[in-house]
């Protein structure tokens, strides 16, 4: 466990030039993903099949993989009658009593368990899903995986350029140091071969100028550090505790592509995203019982990671018996390290950013669904916060609440403004986060 | 007659130069520093001590960096239930039960606690409305003196089983003696259907009801009159005029706010056709009613049969009235006669007299009026009192005669309420089998042999039918805290039925409603209404000349009378433990955390106490000596205007004993022995009362006194109907002049009249308007908002040093007339109720004095406060005109990690708040606030987030009230009983606030100290007054202002 330590804390901050350019370079890679997505929506066939796709088959299927359901890629071909699967996807268990054959087979197939059913879907709704999995969907997955290699590099030429000037400007005081001294003792020879009675001069470490610059600078240097480590106290960028089964999200969200919300449903409604109850991880893992074909995994010391044995440890949470395959003890909750916490008096809504904002987890969490173990991407501070709402636009037109803004209507069909962004609507007051 | 200015204090009636000093000096007391020192060279050890603190803070500076950050757990649940997310706040529909309210409400569960009270909108009987009790009434499960166990002479018992057992054995041992079981009145079906099958169990065993405040003379009259012990619905929204004779029906008679919703409607004035009931009442204190009346006249308790003779004589009755001396009295009495037979059949009469005799005489002059099936409706009862006074008093005599084998008691404390206590007690000790289901070790339940306590209501299955017809259920919002049980469940068993009450309770009514559709969707809803056809009843008139013989042969004897009421606040004194009750400034002497003697300005006088200079600023209050036929008390005394002068008033409902809890130890005394029994029913007034002042003082801690408007007056606003319908436009065309004044160029007040710019508004703009015509001064929206701002609770000493934290406190504003002779008659007066919250000024002159820009404007017009940011100077509250802004002197609420900061400086009652169990009251939306941060009103900005994120997920524009859809309701709107405050975004044309202040009410729109030109987001309606008295504030005041100015 990483107790993050003030005096630790203070230390990581003498790499302050690093981090600004981080921030700097973070920013750019969260812009980078963003334009990424949309170019990849655009190109999508339907972006609504996408986003219905994500909203109600994810948590169950994917494209290429079998997870709670069936892989769905090639669904048309298996179903013969279009019309079928329309009625199965709003109610699959009048398809089964139909008695058409294919329904029958996937009921029997998956263990009788009935599909859940979405009656609000219309026949559109669906084509729009069937298109999105026909053209493969697979490339809508982590997008963000093109631009790190570029980000890495601007990272690096960043931090390259900031040294450069550090030793260039302390070269170029040396230089001026000389010079003065030079010219003081210059001044002296001169002085003496024209007959002035010079004082005696003074080395130049006792020269009080000299000393007072130096006081001056130490000061400002001293404060500057001081005032970054003060900054630093009870952030935790980088946090990555040890927690109590080896979960790894890359496995979960970015290999087996498993919607975020499946797991994390609260982001959508609730101000907290939820860490998933047993039931939840019960859900996969009643049938997932080894980790076998994925990626060796490794926890940050580089030990491996017994992927089967840590599936293990649900069961004994959750008080089942696999072998018995049935529930045989009470089980008792996990209790996973919180990585992300915010202070008391800091008001934060997930679902205003993920549902109403209409944000990408990664840009606050980073590349979860690279993350093995997960640690704290961002340093959750308040210029952080207020920095995104500066540049963040709000789904202005495409919402209806934003209708009660009238004047901003009028400016944007007038050309006076070209973007709404979160803080032309207050999002940088302070009461929108503190009461 | 001349009336001088609206007051609240008798400093600022005389102007007295200690108000003047109190008014300069903000926060009430001195700065807490040492006595300033000559120099710094001659203090002592200055050098020393500034080392010791560098030394200091330089060590602990590196001892907090030096800290490990604490590693936090998140641990989800093992199987979550579907209808919970954590986060995401679930709404169960239940009922408020206690000491005789049955309210339907709606508690809000945040990850399995409630943690507010909401009405139930559902309910035509409180159209959503509540009371300051009911709102409270989520703090009481959380109480830390609930008893967490079953008690059998006085030890734990450690199972359900055991304590069956021993009750078995008990109850099998009488002797033949019958059980009684002593409860409230129970107006639940299946709690009734359970006690009849117990007593079929127990044969000779009864069930006698017990109400506290007992209503007893009303059932008994309607008993004579109209052949029902019960008591029909009172309609005031159908009354033209209402007259009360001494019935508090908004404060604390039968079913306040019922009666509250109900006469608000009458009271709500549309501007195009000036029309308002009429309100006459006559009492001997003033009460919450008395207070809101349109003329009040004022009366000896022993004279209240003679007023009501003298009504019904003047109205044409057949009856030879007892003759009255007081020529204010008789003309009052005249007045109302009029007024009521203009009206007919739209008139009501009420009584909140317990002499049966009384109410029979109100019940013919109803009679005469034709309200019988107009304003009163026999078709539906009210069920919530029916409590039979003779019947306890022939129990307590049968328990000390030793014929009572077994008393089982629910919900009552006859220990602490019943008039003659002591004989109750020797009358238990005698009983062999007592047993208690109360929920503490109150006064009775610590006499019983065995304690089985109830769950709270919201942890209880339920039902209750508070009026015929209409059924209002009770769910559970929360599992139970402790090892309590239905006692109908322990009832149940006791009868041999192992059946638990919540099956019981369930079977039953899903029996009754046929299908589990149906039962669900009741319990959904919460009330299921089926009224049966209004009735005007059979009035026989038979009774009557007995009644009339009756009271024409009561005497008064002796100078002085004595009334004993209940409080808005604290009832009979169930609530007694409640912080948030005890510190709620009661409406009319806005004191807290004390009951005392209210006595009028002429008694005081005699007495030799001095209503001068210092009565307000000083805490210590004079101490007198009450003697009633044998009962002595010594009490504090508060001089009242309105009172009668020979009448002293007490408060029922204080001087709890120590086990009832923390807060309800050690406050007040108690009235109850002072309640008399007359044969028939208690009698909560005395004659022949001597009083005499003792050489003591007592601190009340009352808030009267504490911000003051800096001497500005025409904070409130009245006008008689008369006046406005001559004159409609006065307060408009006043508000014109002023815009004229200030804005000469361009007529635009907001812009011109400051050299700031103006704030831009691009999306909602909140604003709120305050009736003062609907408020009734309740005190409901102040505990509302207690409750969901995590508001602190300081206790009595902190309130003393003006240190009380509500964000909205309710302003009481008296206004008296000067007779002939120059003085005040401060018996004759109006009383105006202003709720004063922040006013979210748009040119707010906190938010340019705060060096730290801690409070700032939002775009959508709130003044915002960061409690984080705040630094303490209180410039803000300084420069506040309104004196809204509240200081946490010390850490009320344990919001930070130094308990040191909390020891010496707070009582016991505000540690209780901060208990680890009370503390799950607290709303997890909004901070707790910890020492040294000014603190207001937020206008419930964690519902607007709230309310605009609903809207925007549901992609909607938002809803503040146009066509009665709401997305956001602050917690006062939401819990007014008489909708006084309506709340909203004014950029919407539609939302009922833009209609009220651009169409509906534009007469009698205005802001307070709309003059200095702050720009206010709170508009208030000017009250007026059905009278033909003048109000308003007049000529003289000016006058008087001149004067002043050429003195200086």
């Amino acid at each position: 466990m990483h107790g993050i330590s003030g005096v630790s804390s203070i230390s990581t901050q003498f790499n302050a030039g690093m981090n600004q350019t981080r921030k700097i370079a973070q920013q750019l890679y969260s812009a980078l993903i963003f334009t990424a997505l949309l170019t990849i929506a655009q190109l999508a066939q339907s972006q609504d099949g996408k986003a219905l796709f994500n909203q109600k088959c994810a948590s169950c299927h994917a494209i290429d993989k079998q997870l709670v359901g069936p892989a769905l890629k090639g669904v048309e071909d298996r179903w013969d009658d279009k019309k079928m699967i329309y009625e199965w996807v709003r109610n699959s268990a009048s398809v089964i009593k139909k008695g058409y054959p294919r329904a029958v087979a996937v009921y029997a197939e998956f263990n009788k368990v009935q599909m859940t059913a979405f009656p609000e879907l219309k026949d559109q709704d669906i084509d729009a899903i069937l298109g999105y999995i026909s053209t493969g969907g697979a490339k809508a997955a982590a997008p963000g995986a093109s631009t790190t290699s570029q980000d890495a590099s601007d990272t690096e030429s960043g931090s390259d350029s900031n040294f450069l000037y550090g030793i260039l400007t302390l070269i170029l005081a040396v230089i001026a140091l000389i010079l003065l001294q030079v010219n003081s003792n210059l001044r002296k020879i001169a002085d003496e071969t024209e007959g002035f009675k010079t004082a005696e001069p003074i080395p130049f470490y006792r020269n009080k100028a000299y000393i007072a610059i130096l006081a001056i600078i130490l000061f400002l240097v001293g404060g500057f550090y001081t005032f970054q480590g003060a900054q630093g106290l009870g952030r935790s960028k980088n946090y990555q505790p040890e927690q109590p089964i080896f979960y790894s999200h890359k496995v979960h969200a970015g290999i087996n592509q498993v919607n975020c919300l499946y797991c994390h449903g609260g982001a959508q409604e609730s101000k907290h995203a939820n860490i998933p109850s047993v039931n939840i991880c019960m859900n996969c893992h009643m049938g997932i019982n080894e980790y076998a074909k994925g990626p060796k995994l490794y926890r940050a010391d580089g030990s491996l990671v017994d992927g089967t044995a840590e599936i293990q440890k649900i069961y004994e949470y959750a008080g089942w018996d696999p072998a018995a395959k049935k529930y045989t003890s009470k089980g008792k909750a996990i209790e996973w390290v919180r990585i992300h916490n915010l202070p008391d008096h800091v008001y934060f809504n997930h679902s205003q950013h993920v549902n109403a904002g209409k944000q990408q987890c990664q840009t606050c969490h980073g590349e979860i669904q690279k993350m093995d173990e997960v640690f704290q991407f961002t340093d959750l501070s308040m210029g952080w916060c207020v920095n995104c709402h500066r540049e963040t636009k709000v789904q202005f037109t495409e919402n209806k609440f934003y209708s009660i803004y009238e004047k901003f209507h009028e400016d944007l069909k007038n050309k006076k403004m070209d973007s709404v962004t979160v803080d032309k609507i207050g999002g940088t007051e302070c009461q929108k986060c503190h009461y | 007659m001349k009336q001088k200015k609206y007051w609240q204090s008798f400093g600022e009636l005389q102007h007295s130069e200690s108000y003047q000093d109190g008014v300069q000096d903000e926060f009430g007391e001195d700065l807490p520093t040492s006595a300033p020192q000559d120099s710094m060279l001659e203090a002592k050890a200055p050098r020393r001590d500034f080392l010791k603190f560098l030394g200091f803070s330089t060590a602990a500076a590196a001892a907090a960096a030096s800290c490990e950050m604490p590693v936090k757990k998140s641990i989800p649940y093992l199987n979550k239930p579907d209808t919970i997310t954590p986060g995401v706040a679930n709404y169960y529909a239940t009922t408020y039960i206690q000491d005789g309210d049955a309210i339907p409400v709606v508690a809000k569960v945040r990850d399995g606690r409630p943690i507010k009270i909401e009405g139930n909108d559902l309910s035509s009987i409180t159209n959503g409305g509540t009371s300051a009790r009911v709102q409270a009434s989520v703090l009481g499960l959380y109480d830390t003196a609930r008893l967490r166990f079953p008690i059998a002479n006085g030890k734990e018992v450690s199972t359900f089983e055991a304590f069956d057992k021993m009750i078995a054995e008990s109850l099998a041992n009488l002797g033949g003696k019958p059980i009684v079981l002593l409860t409230e009145t129970i107006t639940s079906t299946t709690s009734k259907n359970i006690i009849s099958s117990f007593i079929a169990k127990y044969p000779g065993s009864r069930h006698v009801e017990y109400d506290a405040l007992s209503v007893n003379g009303i059932l008994n009259a309607n008993a004579s009159s109209f052949g029902k012990r019960a008591i029909p619905s009172y309609q005031f929204d159908k009354a033209k005029t209402i007259v009360s004779l001494a019935a508090d029906f908004l404060g604390t008679w039968l079913s306040p706010v019922e009666y509250a919703r109900q006469y608000a409607v009458g009271r709500k004035i549309d501007q195009k056709n000036l029309e308002m009931s009429r309100h006459i009442v006559f009492e001997s204190m003033l009460s919450l009613t008395g207070a809101n009346a349109d003329d009040r006249f004022v009366h000896l308790p022993s004279e209240e049969g003679a007023v009501a003779l003298n009504l019904y004589a003047a109205l044409g009755g057949q009856v030879t009235a007892p003759a009255l001396a007081d020529e204010r009295l008789k003309k009052g009495i005249q007045s109302a006669a009029e007024a009521l037979k203009k009206s007919g059949a739209e008139s009501l009469v009420v009584s909140g007299s317990n002499n049966s005799d009384v109410q029979v005489v109100v019940n013919a002059i109803n009679q005469i009026l034709g309200a019988y099936g107009s304003t009163i409706n026999w078709g539906t009862t009210l069920n919530t009192r029916n409590g039979n006074d003779a019947a306890m008093v022939q129990l307590v005599q049968d328990m000390n005669d030793g014929k009572i084998g077994a008393l089982l008691v629910h919900g009552v404390n006859p220990a602490y309420d019943y008039f003659d206590s002591k004989k109750f007690a020797t009358g238990l000790a005698k009983v062999a089998v007592s047993v208690s289901f109360n929920d503490r070790e109150d006064e009775t339940t610590s006499l019983c042999k065995y304690v089985i306590s109830d769950h709270h209501y919201l942890e209880s299955w339920g039902d209750a039918e508070m009026k015929s017809g209409y059924l209002s259920f009770i769910q559970p919002t929360i599992a139970p805290l402790f090892k309590t049980r239905p006692y109908q469940s322990s009832l149940l068993k006791w009868s041999g039925d192992d059946t638990s009450y919540g099956d019981y309770f369930k079977k039953y009514w899903l029996g009754h409603f046929g299908s589990q559709s149906a039962w669900d969707k009741a319990l959904q809803d919460g009330v299921v209404e089926t009224p049966a056809a209004a009735s005007a009843g059979s009035y026989a008139g038979s009774a009557l000349s007995a009644s009339v013989a009756a009271l024409a042969s009561i005497k008064t004897t002796g100078k002085a009378e004595l009334v004993v009421y209940p409080k808005v606040s604290m009832g009979s004194g169930k609530d007694a433990n409640n912080p948030w009750l005890q510190e709620m400034p009661d409406p009319i002497t806005k004191a807290t955390w004390d009951n005392y003697a209210i006595i009028s300005f002429a008694m005081a006088k005699e007495l030799g106490i001095a209503v001068d200079d210092n009565y307000e600023v000083e805490v210590a209050k004079p101490v007198i000596k009450i003697k009633v036929s044998g009962a002595t008390l010594t009490l504090p005394v508060l001089v009242i205007p309105g009172m009668h002068k020979n009448v002293i008033a007490l408060a029922l409902g204080y001087g709890r004993s120590e086990k009832t809890g923390k807060a309800a130890a050690n406050v007040g005394q108690n009235a109850f022995p002072l309640v008399g029994f007359d044969g028939k029913s208690f009698t909560y007034s005395a004659t022949n009362v001597s009083y005499e002042k003792v050489n003591e003082t007592y601190k009340i801690a009352y808030t009267q006194s504490h911000n003051q408007y800096e001497g500005r007056d025409q904070v409130v606003r009245e006008y008689s109907l008369e006046e406005f319908k001559k004159n409609p436009t006065i307060l408009s065309d006043e508000r014109h002049e002023m815009v004229e004044t200030y804005a000469k160029n361009t007529k635009d007040f907001a812009a011109e009249g400051t050299l700031y710019p103006s704030h831009p508004y691009p999306g909602p703009k909140w604003g709120m308007s305050i009736d003062l015509n609907s408020c009734i001064g309740c005190g409901a929206c102040t505990v509302a908002c207690t409750s969901e701002n995590n508001v602190a609770v300081v206790g009595k000493s902190e309130v003393m040093r003006s240190h009380e934290m509500h964000w909205l406190r309710i302003d009481r504003y008296f206004a008296t007339y000067r007779d002939n002779t120059g003085a005040d008659n401060l018996d004759d007066l109006n009383v105006v109720f202003m709720p004063m919250l922040c006013q979210h000024c748009d040119n707010a002159p906190c938010e340019n004095v705060c060096p730290v820009n801690a409070t700032n404007h939002s775009s959508e017009g709130l003044n915002q406060m960061t409690y984080n940011r705040c630094i303490g100077t209180r410039y803000c509250a300084n420069n506040c005109p309104y004196k809204v802004r509240r200081f946490n002197w010390a850490d009320y609420m344990g919001a930070d990690s130094f308990p040191d900061n909390q020891r010496e400086v707070l009582g016991d009652a505000v540690m209780m708040m901060n208990d680890d169990l009370t503390r799950m009251v607290l709303n997890p939306d909004v901070t707790v606030r910890s020492r040294g941060v000014i603190e207001k009103c937020s206008f419930c900005v964690q519902r607007l987030q709230e309310g605009k994120l609903k809207a925007k997920k549901e992609n909607r524009p938002l809803e503040t009230g146009a066509d009665g859809k709401w997305d956001i309701k602050t917690a006062c709107q939401q819990a007014c009983p008489t909708n006084a405050i309506v709340f909203g975004n004014v950029h919407d044309k539609k939302s009922p606030v833009s209609v009220i202040r651009n169409e509906e009410q534009t007469n009698r729109l205005f802001y307070v100290l709309e003059e200095i030109h702050v720009l206010p987001n709170v508009n208030y309606l000017a009250k007026i007054r059905n009278t033909e008295r003048k109000v308003g504030v007049a000529e003289e005041t000016h006058q008087e202002e001149k004067k002043t100015e050429a003195a200086h």
